[in-house]
């Protein structure tokens, strides 16, 4: 009985430790990835400005092309080495410092880094399909109607791209949520990580997994509830069914 | 001085001339009405108009000035002035009819919401929609959507309203609505230029018609000497066809 809850009693505190490290992961991806996504997507979707529509391309192929371990490796891993190259580069030309610290990211920028861009390029596909399905006309009546290119984007097509996208956007962020469970690997202490090195040091795998696994749920039920709210409040009555 | 003029215009689109030197005048107050067999061009032909597709050659000047030479700040002033109508409404979906009207006083004439609301509903009021201002597109019918479009433009207060097919993709019990506020339009001063497969409509309130086919307007002229019977004009015999075609008319 004393080990038993001796067990406990490290892992929760060490459970709770972990999901705030999660959450500090899980929810500036999730908002990076998001904004990302529309701004990729936007750009791949109308295929404008047209010179950064292939880079765009070239990006989401990489990052849904490869797995999300390998990418994280080689951020955290490959990056120092540019850095190595940068360094003195910066420091004989005057150039910020910044630049060369980027090249060597905690686990947590690492992890958040590549969280961003590989949900950035996931969300992007959402964004672009929906924006192709957007008949081309109502850009046309917003150009007519003196609306600059610009202006004709975010207030006509981006407010129906979200909308039509946001079913599968939604999805996306919650994959995120249990993806994020890959910083381990960086030996990041989240969730995943805490639930492993509490239950390596008692040897009872199972129950702490299974406790995470509980967080993992809570959390994407509170997602799902928070979108499907989200998508009730910006409903348009008959958008989105023809 | 014509409100707006239209000097030779042309125009390709993938590697075919489809608007061929066309030039055409519209006076104060003065409906025209642009008729022609499908492919013809008139679409684009409206569309160069409005500087949507830029012409290739050729240049339109509204009250005298030139849209030719104006950046693109300029044109997106200039296409304001220029009320059109689509075929196919191209309401925004995802806005109720007054926000329709509205959003483009609010992003391009920066009217405060209010503002926007109001004349939004006023001008939703003068085509005889007061009462459907918080219906959303999917909730209109064809005929409602085109007016909400109408008013959309008018609120603009545009100097000229090009109408591209206004009708066409109308169920024939709904057409009348959207002819009347037209008509209205026009007995109002607008002016207007027309496409149109609506000849007795078109008959009744224009002085001129212009005939376009394969990119030229080939003949122009009141509709009592173009269509007159026996005029053996190329636009006489399309008429017929039409009459034809859709029973009596
Ligand atoms: N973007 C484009 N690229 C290539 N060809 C085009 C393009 N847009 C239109 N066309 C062609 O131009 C021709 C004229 O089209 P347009 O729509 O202007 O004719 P229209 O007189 O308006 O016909 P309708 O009565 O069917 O509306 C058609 O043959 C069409 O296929
Ligand atoms: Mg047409």
């Amino acid at each position: 009985m004393m080990i038993e809850s001796a067990f406990y009693q490290a892992l929760w505190p060490a459970l709770f430790k972990g999901f705030k490290l999660s959450l500090a992961l899980i929810l500036p991806s999730a908002a990076g990835g998001l904004v990302l996504g529309v701004l990729v997507g936007l750009i791949r979707g109308t295929e404008q400005p047209r010179w950064l529509f292939r880079p765009c391309q070239a990006y989401v192929s990489l990052f849904r092309g490869t797995a999300l371990a390998v990418q994280l490796f080689i951020c955290y891993y490959g990056l120092p080495e540019l850095g190595l190259l940068l360094k003195p580069l910066c420091l004989e030309f005057g150039l910020p410092e910044w630049l060369w610290r980027l090249c060597y990211p905690s686990a947590y920028g690492a992890s958040v880094l590549v969280f961003i861009l590989c949900s950035g390029a996931y969300q992007s596909e959402y964004i672009r399909g929906a924006i192709l399905s957007i008949k081309r006309g109502q850009f046309l009546a917003a150009r007519a109607l003196g609306f600059s290119r610009w202006q004709s984007f975010s207030a006509v097509i981006l407010p129906q791209a979200l909308r039509l996208a946001w079913p599968g956007c939604s999805n996306e962020v919650i994959y995120l949520i249990k993806y994020s469970s890959l910083a381990y690997l960086l030996s990041a202490r989240e969730l995943t990580g805490a639930a492993f090195s509490v239950g390596s040091f008692h040897f009872r795998y199972t129950e702490s997994f299974f406790c995470a696994a509980l967080f993992y749920l809570s959390l994407v039920s509170l997602a799902t509830w928070l979108f499907s709210r989200l998508e009730r409040a910006w409903a348009v009555p008959g958008f989105g069914r023809s | 001085m014509p409100v707006l003029e239209a000097r030779h215009i042309s125009k390709s689109l993938g590697g075919k001339l489809i608007v061929d030197d066309v030039s055409l005048t519209l006076d104060q107050g003065e409906l025209k009405v642009l008729i022609g067999p499908s492919g013809g061009g008139k679409s684009t032909l409206l569309q160069c108009i409005h500087y949507l597709h830029r012409p290739d050659q050729g240049e339109v000047l509204l009250e005298g000035r030139s849209a030719a030479e104006m950046g693109r700040r300029n044109i997106c002033a200039f296409r304001q002035e220029i009320g059109m109508i689509f075929q196919d409404f191209n309401l925004f979906d995802h806005l109720s009819a007054e926000n329709n009207v509205a959003v483009a006083l609010r992003k391009v004439k920066k009217f405060s919401t209010r503002a926007a609301l109001e004349r939004a509903r006023a001008e939703l009021a003068r085509v005889g929609l007061a009462d459907k201002a918080r219906l959303y597109p999917a909730e209109l019918s064809g005929g409602q959507k085109q007016r909400v479009s109408i008013a959309r433009a008018l609120a603009m207060d545009p100097k000229v309203m090009l109408l591209d097919e206004p009708t066409s993709a109308l169920d024939p019990e709904l057409i009348g609505e959207v002819l009347n506020v037209i008509a209205d339009l026009a007995q109002g001063g607008m002016t207007m230029l027309m496409a149109t497969h609506q000849i007795g409509f078109a008959r009744r309130l224009t002085n001129e018609i212009l005939f376009m086919e394969k990119g030229r307007l080939t003949e122009r002229g009141s509709p009592a000497e173009l269509l007159a019977p026996g005029s053996n004009s190329r636009a006489a015999e399309f008429c017929a066809k039409l009459a034809q075609l859709m029973g009596r008319e």
